[in-house]
């Protein structure tokens, strides 16, 4: 179709601007994480990688851990929502995206207030007599902002997908003898599998790069890869190092790129029905 | 099993308001501390009238996600009908490198920007990390999204109907204006709203990419948890709230009405 | 009633979003019986075959299957099995897998499943297509597949919701052969819902015909044909002239302002009639032996004959000839008593049955059009 309007001239914007500002920059990531600061080609960049792995493994687990929780919490509920009247799923679709809609800084701010050693929880907690907890800057508390800020992410593809599938297919299931358990676990579930796949991806790729949600509720105890690529391009003068920063963001970068393929596996090549 | 999983909803849906409800609360108090509420005042409102800085952050952020999204509408919508009409490895090629920024973390997108700005910045004498680097990247990020939302509409567009408008005699590019365009409206609007939030929303590729001169409203608020606490925050972020559910109710029951509209001419 | 009622409904009525789909519907299915439900789109046969699937219950009346109430009984619990209208495959199962989907939920042995879906994917001739992805294949496969795991569960009864709306013509009338073979091999009654009246009288041994909800008529195609109850139903199945007319006594008809010979009886002195002429059983003749005269208006080669249009006092008749007629021409038509029927007046009076404003085109677009959406039929 494009034909008459000549292809080359209507895409050459496009083709020009990912060239310079994703090609190239890419290009330069790897050119420097194998450069020195000189620009001489050396491997010692990527020997850092040694000296950061317990970060590199605390970022994975942090984020697999909380990528497991958003589906075990966003399952059942983007389930229970696909089976409502069409009102009601355009109702809960909006109350789901409503907290996606404020800024995921002032969505982690908030957090702070309420698990603050003076604050919220641990006021209540001490108001019926218990001792308060320390909740802030640990683990427990990266994970939980990451959840929570991520959940909707699991939570919308997986209802998508549920809703797509066509009502017959149930219908044919539950007249081939299958009961309720049985629909589910033969029909819905192999065929939701798609959205969970996307919902995982949505989750894991902001979760494992993030350094925002572990400066603010980690308190600088929870060092994540984020945490260090962030340091080496925008921390003290003393530790800027675009060389080492780009070799742990190429790092990442494959990482994640080796997690989707593995993902994609169980996809048997369909399409995602995902929302972005 | 009906309540149960009711009773499970609402559960999840007071994990993810809670802090919002508790944000909103503490915007209204009238003294400085995140958990001893004093009573009610507009007090940080009226503060926040007065923040030049973050005044000036969130003209910025506008006029970038105005500029961004426009430019990305434009370039991507042009570049998703030339590929739409490629076939196999071109195909293919286009749409791989258009998902690199969609699948790349957010931190890797800003770091390799951010080496390219600095790469040609230290080789070009006045130039700096500002205005034009923000708006450069957030097109770049957009680009994806706006091809993302107008490929599905080409693809389900009847091929036929751009032809039949050369065969009833319209010149390539006003065929391409009065029937393609509309045809494909929906995913171009959609491209635009989507890559105007993101603009609005994104913190990562700003931050990495502001240098000090530009700040965008995410970048200061980010700089704002840093400080010492000012419910200043909370009043913004309850503003920005209110702002987003009234947009999102109207969206919402304009596209209910306009349901009922066609479900009523359907029945027709 | 006789104990070879297999199912019954009794006194059915549904509405569906505030609208009345099945008004106070009767009806009684029996044993090894192959039965279509025919009606144009909307006329609740999709409905009624939902009803007795289970996906539905019926507002009112009792839905009996081997002298048991099952109105509460749920579809996986029903001895019934159903042909969706696009089959509803599943998508994320191989061919084996989709037909061994109901063995496996009775939990099965592995050899005896293995066995049951050779066995089906030989009944429909799909040897060796267990290891192909479902979206691989052609409607007509497909076809084949939905058939072969509905059978494989042994059903006492197979609904079917029109089949075969989505292949094309030549693969319907292969299809329509294979599945009345199916039938009478497996000895099971098929519930079958279609609008194409030629694939009802093709098939059936029973045919019941619709429209608004209400059963218009029971019978054999036979009967259905020769001797439909009104005219609705005339209309609906084949080509009818109705014609206003009177029944001044038994065996005589009065119609065109002249009095001919019928078989028919039984109606008040004078009672208005319709009368329904076949447009086949009308013959040409020259123009003084006919018992009308009429104008040759328009001519219609069909192929096997040809379908002229004729004027007769204002009415126009559809006539079906071996002989070409010329526009214009005048002629004469004869029809034989056994050929009219009279039937009482109903509703549908007056509205069908005149060919003034004929068009083929009309009957065409009526056949393409997909029944009744989305489970609202």
């Amino acid at each position: 179709m494009a034909k008459g309007l000549g292809k080359k001239l209507i895409t050459a914007p496009y083709t020009v601007w990912m060239m310079i500002f994703v090609i190239v920059p890419i290009a330069l990531v790897i050119y420097y994480a194998f450069t020195d600061s000189g620009g001489a080609f050396t491997f010692s960049n990527l020997s850092y990688i040694r000296d950061y792995s317990r970060t590199f493994l605390i970022s994975i687990e942090l984020a697999v851990i909380s990528t497991v929780i958003c589906l075990l919490l966003a399952y059942p509920l983007a389930y229970s929502m696909s089976k409502m009247s069409a009102f009601k799923q355009q109702t809960m679709i909006m109350l789901v995206m409503l907290p996606m809609w404020m800024n995921f800084l002032i969505r982690t701010y908030a957090w702070m207030t309420i698990l603050e050693g003076n604050g919220l929880i641990n006021r209540a907690v001490r108001a019926i007599g218990f001792e308060g907890f320390h909740m802030i800057n640990t683990n427990g508390a990266v994970t939980l902002g990451m959840v929570y800020n991520f959940l909707p992410y699991m939570i919308l593809p997986i209802y998508t997908v549920l809703t797509k599938i066509d009502k017959s297919t149930v219908e044919a299931a539950q007249d081939l003898g299958a009961n309720r358990f049985n629909v589910f676990k033969r029909v819905l579930l192999p065929m939701s599998i798609p959205g969970v796949i996307s919902g995982i991806t949505m989750v894991f790729v902001p979760a494992v790069s993030t350094f925002v949600i572990s400066k603010l509720l980690g308190g600088g105890k929870t060092f994540l890869i984020g945490d260090v690529i962030e340091n080496y391009f925008l921390g003290n003068t003393g530790t800027i190092n675009y060389n080492v920063g780009a070799a742990l963001s190429l790092v990442l970068m494959i990482l994640i790129l080796v997690s989707m393929t593995v993902m994609n596996k169980f996809d048997n090549g369909e399409t995602a029905g995902g929302v972005i | 099993m009906k309540t149960l999983s009711k009773i499970y909803n609402c559960l999840v849906f007071a994990f993810l308001y809670a802090p919002i409800v508790v944000m909103i609360f503490y915007s209204f108090n009238s003294e400085k501390s995140r958990t001893n509420f004093g009573g009610f005042s507009l007090r940080w409102y009226a503060e926040l009238f007065h923040d030049t800085v973050i005044l000036k952050s969130l003209y910025l952020s506008l006029a970038i996600a105005v500029l961004s999204a426009v430019t990305a509408t434009i370039i991507g919508t042009l570049a998703a009908v030339g590929i739409n009409s490629m076939k196999g490895i071109k195909r293919k090629t286009y749409l791989t490198v258009n998902n690199i920024p969609v699948v790349n973390p957010d931190i890797v997108t800003a770091i390799s920007m951010m080496i390219l700005f600095v790469f040609v910045i230290t080789r070009v004498n006045g130039l700096e990390m500002g205005f034009w680097t923000l708006l450069i990247a957030h097109i770049t990020f957009n680009i994806p999204y706006v091809i993302l939302s107008v490929m599905p509409k080409l693809s389900g567009m009847n091929s036929n109907i751009y032809d039949a408008a050369l065969d009833l005699g319209c010149p390539p590019v006003a065929a391409f204006v009065k029937v393609v365009i509309p045809e494909i409206m929906q995913g171009i609007v959609t491209g635009f709203i989507m890559a105007f939030t993101l603009s609005l929303d994104d913190f990562v590729i700003s931050y990495f990419n502001s240098g000090s001169a530009a700040q965008t409203l995410p970048v200061t608020i980010y700089s704002m948890t840093k400080r010492p606490y000012s419910p200043k925050i909370n009043a913004l972020s309850t503003l920005l709230f209110t702002s987003v559910m009234i947009l999102l109710i109207i969206v919402n029951l304009r596209q209910s009405g306009a349901n009922k509209q066609r479900a009523n001419a359907n029945k027709k | 009633m006789s104990d070879n009622h297999l199912i019954e409904l009794k006194n059915i009525s549904v509405s569906l979003g505030g609208e009345q789909i099945l008004k106070d519907l009767n009806l009684y299915i029996n044993d090894k019986e192959f039965i279509t439900l025919l009606g144009p789109s909307g006329c609740g046969k999709t409905t009624t075959l939902r009803i007795i699937a289970g996906f539905l219950r019926p507002d009112e009346g009792e839905v009996i299957f081997g002298n048991k109430k099952v109105n509460d009984v749920p579809p996986h619990k029903r001895q019934v099995n159903t042909i969706f209208q696009r089959y509803a495959l599943f998508p994320h199962l191989n061919v084996f897998n989709n037909i061994a989907f109901g063995l496996r939920i009775q939990k099965r042995s592995k050899e005896e499943i293995k066995d049951k879906v050779t066995e089906m994917l030989s009944l429909v001739n799909l040897k060796g297509f267990e290891e192909r992805d479902i979206n691989s294949l052609s409607g007509g496969q497909q076809q084949r597949v939905a058939i072969a795991r509905a059978l494989a569960v042994n059903p006492k009864v197979l609904l079917l919701d029109e089949p075969l709306g989505a292949l094309d013509l030549k693969l319907r009338k292969d299809m329509q052969v294979e599945l009345k073979n199916i039938q009478q091999r497996l000895g099971i009654t098929f519930i079958y819902v279609t609008h194409d009246q030629e694939e009802a009288l093709s098939m059936s041994d029973t045919v019941v015909v619709m429209d608004g909800g209400v059963i218009q008529q029971i019978g054999t195609p036979i009967d259905i044909y020769n001797e439909p109850k009104n005219a609705f139903v005339a209309d609906f199945i084949g080509e009818s002239n109705i014609i206003d007319g009177i029944m001044p006594e038994d065996y005589v008809t009065e119609f065109a302002g002249q009095r001919f010979k019928c078989l028919d009886k039984g109606f008040a002195q004078n009672e208005p009639v319709d009368v329904v002429i076949r447009p086949e059983d009308v013959d040409v003749v020259p123009l003084e032996k006919g018992m009308l005269r009429g104008e040759v208006t328009s001519v219609t080669f069909k192929g096997v004959h040809f379908e002229i249009i004729v004027d007769v006092q204002g009415f126009k008749w559809m006539i079906q000839t071996t002989d070409y007629e010329e526009v214009g021409n005048k002629i004469g038509i004869y029809v034989e008593p056994d050929a009219i029927h009279i039937m009482k007046k109903s509703k549908y009076s007056g509205l069908y049955g005149d060919y003034s404003s004929f068009s083929d085109e009309i009957d065409l677009l009526s056949d393409v059009t997909y029944e009744e959406g989305d489970g609202n039929g």
